[in-house]
């Protein structure tokens, strides 16, 4: 396709960047909060940080699904993987740390786990081995959930159930802007969580918050776009939501995956790491597909893990209120091949995209 | 983990299609949340399509672009 031509086009970009060069304002500071690993990875990997003026600053919410998964639900996959049962899961899920062990320790003391690209692949696993049970740990944010809604509400076979870890987006943004002194300007929204949500979601932040909000996608062009159009809100001393991504999101979003969503979950309040319970924020399955409901079925239910290490300040990390060089472990003791915290594990964790990027620069 | 990425539909069967992502890389991914037809570019997340991508927004995004910059300049 030659939309990544475009939509990479260097002329483009530095277009855009002189305009906001223009529009930025002279005095004062503007901080712009994402709330999406991919973003951060646009925005590191391009350096396009580089390309704001001294006042305008862009920073990294807790946008990384695996990175937010409390220690208890990890915790839980483990107590299942010690009974015999084969835990699925995406790859990124395999190193989180849980209380005492990630799965992937687990794994190396005999316990079954198996990653898997897609939860169909889980699915057609269970069918072949029909001795054995499995969980698929279903972490994601609404980009992963209608996936897990597709098969819940498909022909599962009896020797399989779900361990929900879903967690919605628009309840963690509206934390951030409790958060005392983070004082955020305004919000890129998730390109491809506002694929399936749509607009809707996000309309309280400018009309209740007074929080300009634009939903972008994630090329270079797409992310300088936002905030160049955030810039914009604010030098009319407005605030709007508006859509830099129309080419994937639709208004009322993805009806389909949202009918199939609300079919198979209910809302419900969840822990996340490093910020604790946010009511309304998790996604768990409906009474009538409980015999899926790996909780339930096997009986497993941790209340309370340890979500954060001596020393890790993935809590600051996840809420934007530190960048990981600030954290002193930060490619010291902590490493993408040796990590430390959540934020390093995953291949969408600000810490991990941060140590990507200094390595390539060394 | 929220990454997509498009790719062309280039042939339905039931709720499985066959999508190439781009230099012969084909894939078989679940459409069942999608309206795809063949030759429809869908993003895919974790072997779901999950929307369809039309060369007409795509169009319409970049003549916004313009606009807006256009806009910005007579200020
Ligand atoms: S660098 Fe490592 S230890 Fe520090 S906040 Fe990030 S994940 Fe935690």
């Amino acid at each position: 396709m030659t939309e990544k031509l475009r939509f990479r086009n260097p002329e483009l970009a530095k277009t855009i960047a002189t305009k906001i060069q223009e529009i930025a304002p002279k005095k004062g500071k503007i901080k712009i909060c994402h709330v999406c690993g991919t973003h951060e990875w646009t925005i590191t990997h391009f350096g396009l940080r580089s390309l704001l003026p001294k006042n305008v600053e862009v920073i990294a919410g807790p946008g990384c699904p695996v990175c937010i998964v409390p220690a208890a639900e990890i915790d839980e996959a483990v107590q299942l993987a010690k009974k015999g049962i084969v835990i699925t899961c995406f790859g990124d899920v395999l190193r989180v740390p849980g209380s005492e062990t990630s799965l992937l320790e687990a794994k190396a003391v005999g316990a079954d786990v198996r990653v898997v690209y897609a939860v169909s692949d889980a699915v057609e696993m269970a069918k072949k081995e029909p001795d054995k049970q499995f969980v698929f740990s279903a972490v994601g944010f609404e980009t992963t959930a209608p996936s897990t809604a597709v098969e819940a509400l498909g022909d599962l076979p009896g020797n399989f159930s779900f361990l929900v870890s879903h967690r919605l987006i628009p309840p963690a943004m509206e934390l951030l802007l409790g958060v005392g002194d983070l004082e955020i300007d305004g919000f890129i929204a998730p390109g491809h969580v506002s694929a399936i949500i749509g607009l809707k979601p996000y309309e309280l932040f400018p009309r209740v918050y007074r929080m300009p909000t634009v939903v972008a996608g994630f090329e270079p062009v797409d992310v300088l776009m936002a905030v160049y159009m955030i810039l914009k809100q604010h030098s009319e001393g407005k605030a709007r939501l508006e859509n830099e991504y129309p080419r994937v999101v639709k208004p009322e979003g993805n009806l389909k995956a949202l009918e199939m969503m609300d079919k198979a979950f209910t809302v419900t309040g969840g822990n996340w790491r490093g910020i604790g319970r946010l009511p309304d924020s998790a996604l768990q399955l409906r009474e009538s597909l409980k015999q899926f409901d790996a909780r339930e079925k096997f009986g497993v239910h941790v209340e309370q893990g340890k979500d954060i290490l001596l020393g890790c300040e993935c809590h600051l990390v996840i809420i934007g209120k530190i960048k990981p060089d600030e954290c002193p472990m930060f490619m010291k003791a902590c490493t993408p091949a040796k990590p430390v915290g959540a934020c390093m594990v995953s291949s969408e964790g600000t810490c991990r995209v941060w140590a990507k990027n200094v390595a390539v620069q060394a | 983990m929220c990454l997509a990425i498009p790719a062309k539909v280039m042939s339905i069967d039931g709720i499985k299609a066959n999508v190439d992502f781009g230099q012969g890389v084909l894939r078989e991914v679940n459409v069942t949340l999608v309206d795809a037809k063949v030759g429809d570019y869908v993003l895919v997340h974790a072997g779901y399509a999950i929307q369809v991508m039309e060369e007409k927004e795509a169009l319409e995004t970049l003549s916004l672009w313009n606009e807006i910059l256009a806009s910005g300049q007579q200020e």
